[in-house]
């Protein structure tokens, strides 16, 4: 990853419209919750543009974009694995073994 | 004693230590919030009625606070951006933004929870305030420690940039990324428990 001036210089200009398109996509958000969707699909929505809004801060404010591939791997494994425990306990009521009871 | 790698990466890994050291970090962070976050989505479900966020919590006030962070994200970036120019007053005056935003995060939290507290609302109160006061507490407990942090690198830390900027740099790169994370933990808190 390069931090030389001349980069970063170009840089800035990526990081003010990413600024821009979070607070666009965070206006987004709140008038959505406005329409009063079923709750169902709000949820689906809301956590729909708040991925997107937390990819961005990702991949650009926090470099992840232009990180060694290692970085990204560790953050998906991490992911994974914070799913497979909230599937755990929702999958138990369908498949009673996996209570290990 | 020069420890090494703390500018230039290994060549191992491609990164210098900070940077591995931040990021094993933050994935232990994201098992912490995501473990509250698990919590919320199985008390919901298990829930019979569950309030809709905005019709006890201040929806506005938040978009706010959200606005807040979002851009004592992107002073954060241009702080580091500033000293990798070379531009120490740059640094100076986005920490500084940063800082400032970050204690009107506080200030706003502080005084929704006296709202709460002023109309009988405690964590007690309720499941949704339980897990409401939960994790947005330890939210604002992760800013008060990257407050903390950058409050040392804009003040008595700041004294590496003339013995040492290149590991300057990358402590506040490193500084940057837990800022974002806070951050990007807060930008998933505000729709889940204020708009849904």
């Amino acid at each position: 990853m390069s931090h030389s001036a001349a980069q970063v210089q170009k840089d800035v200009k990526k990081y003010l419209v990413v600024f821009v398109a979070l607070l666009c996509l965070t206006a987004v958000t709140v008038v959505i919750s406005y329409l009063h969707l079923p709750v169902r699909e709000a949820i689906i929505l809301a956590l729909f543009v708040a991925t997107i809004k937390g990819g961005l801060v990702a991949a650009f404010f926090m470099h992840l974009s232009t990180e060694v591939r290692s970085i990204v791997y560790l953050l998906v494994f991490t992911l994974l694995i914070s799913l497979a425990l909230l599937a755990w306990p929702t999958m138990c009521a369908e498949f009673p073994i996996l209570t290990l009871y | 004693m020069d420890i090494p790698y703390t500018v230039h990466a290994r060549p191992d890994t491609g990164l210098y230590n900070a940077k591995l050291g931040i990021w094993l970090f933050l994935a232990s962070e994201i098992m912490l919030f995501g473990g509250l976050f698990s919590s919320y989505i199985f008390l919901r479900m298990g829930a019979d009625v569950w309030p809709h966020g905005s019709s006890i919590l201040n929806v506005p006030i938040a978009t706010f606070n959200t606005v807040v962070l979002i851009s004592s994200s992107i002073t954060v970036v241009l702080a580091w951006a500033g000293l990798a120019m070379k531009n120490f007053n740059q640094f100076r005056k986005f920490m500084f933004l940063t800082i400032l935003l970050g204690f009107v995060f506080l200030g706003v939290k502080a005084y929704e929870y006296n709202q709460k507290f002023h109309h009988g609302l405690y964590p007690s109160t309720s499941v949704f305030m339980g897990i409401y006061f939960t994790m947005t507490g330890l939210h604002v407990l992760h800013i008060i420690g990257g407050l903390v942090v950058n409050l040392y690198f804009l003040g008595p830390g700041s004294k590496m940039w003339k013995s040492d900027p290149d590991r300057f740099l990358n402590r506040i790169e490193v500084a940057g990324l837990y800022w974002h994370f806070v951050d990007l933990v807060w930008i998933f808190l505000f729709p889940v428990l204020y708009l849904l």
